[in-house]
């Protein structure tokens, strides 16, 4: 029961996805429609689920009253106002228009906390490339002297300090280069790696060898 | 200066989170708990209207029958002798459900069922489109001549006519004729066989896997250039927001 | 000397903030308008769009969340401004959740009408707040442009639209009617009977999912907007032809601005981009000498070998 079920469906639902790629019609078609669906269902309830088990443990830290207690109930409190602005009091279906209660929410505290978070990160790149990126070696020197070319050519900086050189032979120019084919082929050595991974680890999960979704072993 | 309380508050929680810079602090920590508690709930209401709503009760039929919906659902054509693929989302709405018991540690392992529901399907697609789309057509475009003739012709021409203009022909198409195809070819497989290591990098293969890892540092040069182009223009766009939608100082 | 090295590699990271913040800010007042070259993969985007005849159906995914709204916004933006003035019509979605109200915000702040008209067309009423004008031309809510809001299930999504659209995004997000009852919807069953897809992308599902299943699977051309994060990830896709352009962060986003005629947000921008990486490559030549003069010979050796 433990075991056996969830390997078996996970070899079902593998073998029907697999095989519509080479069967698109009936019966393989709905099949894999109705798993599409089914994974939508279940992922809804996955994130339903990490709401429900971020308030389990904020309910447990006030019970407890654990150091910091306070802000589990702030994060409670956040989580109930716009579940219920956003189930009850922002016009059912038509929740995500402008002037809805849930909108307002995201305009306001949602969206410019999620900005400043990801733009904090500027402040501590700019700390990191001073502190931590050395041309240690000529490796570093390499990644160091790419990152120079792009971040200089992708601005019209790179072309005032390199104004001497002819139009056309510009550090813009070399900054395109670099992207179009050093990176090109960096990037897709890494791609073609990661993809036959991706396509053995596959296979071994839906024979059923790799295991580790099912807790150990 | 904004006149609105929207805009404040926004305003509020910008300079609250940017707090985090001189150290952490009590308002910086509220505005991290706000935004834990807003973006779950924010997920959850998403996931309700349209998902829970959409896929569960109004493809079975149930927001139908009880007239919040126009269209019929599988209940209504299943009960009208039809079949309906769409009443097996009970089915995912019970494995959904088996989703939740991870909540209660003993009977937490039944969650494994929905999750191999997941796991099988991720694993049945991207089994053949990582194949397809970063593997093979990958490796198409690797296995080309060494030199692109017909760019190098074109050069040519174009050469003519921008030396007559005084022009030169720009590094790029240059590179592109040349040296373009060169690149492609050596440097995926040199970055190919840094990353084989099933034998050892000794001899011609080693020195390979050596010009493996430049291609490799340029690239990741790349990425950190643009990674800083990404990171500072979420903090122009934060600053924008300060100096100008709340401030006023800039139109 | 070396005492002043030492101090300045010691430097509390609250000055190189000071300095970041300035940097950045300054320009914001200054607002110097800068050149912006063009660059081959926006115009491969530009030049696919062009190519769309008139009535074209776009679908534009927007997934990304505000987190990455000042590089991704102004291309929605600009594309959207495009649509309207080349009459395409567009189709909003999200695979991510945040995503069709970034689309909405979008509409809203490149509209220019007022909200009060009203237009009577037959039997049906068209109000104000359901039209939206750019210059001279105009687009309305349901015949030319629809919000379908976000679906969960990242790349199985676009895999489900392949063969049924309508069960994927039953219903539209302003009304919260079903699509069908609108206009747009006519003669769009799956994601093949679109022309093309617009995909702004700020991670995963994103990019690489649209290239796997619409582009390589139900053969849809896929442009990308992209976060400059994403975008050197995304060059190899442009290299084979998978991708039909990509918008590479907010340089990308003021290169599309120029070629379609709006230069707006991505462009007035830019002054302070530079002078951020200016300074970034300041820190990191600052950093380096700094280093170097305060490690003892001996280190040095070691080090380059």
């Amino acid at each position: 029961m433990r075991r056996e079920i969830p390997l078996i469906l996970t070899g079902i639902v593998g073998i029907t996805f697999f095989v519509q790629f080479f069967v698109p019609h009936s019966p393989m078609r709905e099949l894999s429609e109705t798993f599409s669906d089914w994974y939508s269902i279940i992922s809804a309830f996955a994130i339903w689920l990490g709401g429900l088990n971020l308030m389990k443990i904020s309910f447990e830290k006030v019970y407890k009253k654990d150091k910091d207690w306070f802000f589990a109930v702030t994060t409670i409190v956040s989580f109930f106002l716009i579940l219920i602005v956003g189930l009850f009091f922002s016009g059912g279906r038509q929740y995500l228009e402008q002037g809805s209660g849930y909108d307002w929410l995201y305009r306001n505290i949602y969206s410019p906390l999620s900005a400043t978070m990801f733009a904090l990160l500027a402040f501590f790149v700019a700390s990191a490339s001073y502190r931590a990126f050395r041309a240690r070696n000529a490796q570093a020197t390499v990644l160091l002297l790419a990152a120079f070319i792009v971040m200089a050519g992708r601005t019209p900086f790179g072309d005032w300090i390199t104004v001497f050189l002819p139009e056309g032979w510009r550090l813009s120019n070399l900054s395109n280069v670099i992207m179009n084919y050093f990176n090109v082929a960096g990037q897709r050595a890494i791609m073609i790696g990661i993809a036959l991974g991706i396509v053995s680890t596959s296979l071994r999960i839906i024979l059923g060898i790799e295991r580790s979704h099912l807790g150990g072993e | 200066m904004s006149s609105e309380f929207g805009i404040w508050l926004a305003a509020f929680f910008t300079i609250g989170i940017a707090s985090f810079l001189y150290k952490d602090n009590p308002l910086y920590k509220f505005c991290e708990s706000v935004f834990v508690g807003i973006s779950a709930g924010y997920w959850a209401v998403a996931l309700f209207w349209e998902n829970l709503i959409t896929k569960m009760f109004d493809g079975l039929g149930i927001s139908y029958s009880l007239g919040l919906w126009p269209e019929k659902g599988a209940l209504q054509d299943i009960f009208s002798g039809v079949w309906n693929w769409n009443i097996l989302h009970v089915l995912a709405a019970i494995l959904g459900i088996m989703m939740l018991m991870r909540l209660f540690p003993k009977i937490g392992w039944i969650a494994r069922w929905p999750l191999s529901v997941i796991v099988g399907s991720t694993a049945g697609l991207w089994m053949i489109t990582y194949f397809q789309s970063n593997f093979l057509s990958q490796l198409q475009k690797t296995v080309i001549p060494l030199f692109d003739i017909g760019r190098i012709n074109e050069l040519s021409e174009i050469g003519a006519v921008m030396a007559e203009q005084g022009r030169s022909i720009p590094l790029d198409n240059y590179f592109a004729a040349y040296l373009g195809n060169l690149v492609l070819i050596f440097g995926t497989l040199a970055g190919l066989v840094y990353f084989y290591f099933s034998k050892e990098h000794k001899g011609i293969f080693g020195r390979t896997a050596k010009v493996g890892i430049y291609f490799l540092m340029i690239t990741f040069g790349a990425s950190f250039g643009y990674t800083v182009m990404s990171r500072m223009s979420l903090l122009i766009g934060r600053l924008y927001f300060l100096f100008s939608t709340w401030l006023g100082f800039v139109n | 000397m070396d005492k002043f090295w030492e101090r300045l590699l010691t430097i509390d990271r609250r000055v190189i903030f000071v300095v970041i913040f300035l940097a950045l800010s300054v320009p914001i007042f200054l607002q110097i308008g800068l050149p912006i070259p063009v660059t081959r993969e926006v115009q491969v985007l530009y030049d696919s769009l062009e190519d769309l005849p008139r009535d074209s159906k776009i679908l534009v995914s927007c997934d990304f969340d505000p987190g990455s709204e000042p590089e991704l916004q102004p291309m929605a933006e600009a594309a959207f401004k495009y649509f309207v003035e080349n009459d395409l019509r567009f189709i909003v979605i999200g695979l991510w959740p945040q995503g069709p109200i970034q689309g909405n915000r979008a509409i809203e702040d490149i509209d220019e009408s007022d909200d009060e008209y009203i237009v009577k067309d037959g039997d049906t009423l068209y109000f104000g707040a359901d039209l939206v004008v750019v210059g001279n031309d105009t687009a309305w809510y349901g015949i030319d442009f629809i919000n379908l809001g976000f679906q969960v299930g990242q790349e199985l999504v676009i895999q489900r639209m392949g063969t049924s659209f309508e069960a994927t995004f039953p219903s539209d997000r302003r009304f919260g009617r079903p699509q069908k009852e609108f206009p747009i919807m006519d003669g769009i069953y799956r994601l093949a009977d679109f022309d093309f897809v617009f995909n702004l992308s700020a991670g995963y599902p994103g990019t690489v999912e649209w290239v796997q299943f619409a582009v390589d699977r139900f053969h849809v051309p896929v442009g990308a907007a992209n976060t400059a994060v994403q975008a050197p990830l995304a060059y190899p896709y442009l290299d084979t032809g998978q991708l039909s352009g990509i918008l590479g962060g907010m340089k990308g986003g003021a290169e599309f601005e120029k070629l379609v005629g709006h230069q707006a947000r991505a462009t007035m921008f830019m002054t302070s981009q530079t002078m951020a990486h200016i300074f970034v490559m300041l820190f990191i030549i600052v950093g380096n000498i700094a280093f170097f003069a305060t490690m003892k010979k001996s280190d040095r050796r070691g080090i380059r070998e």
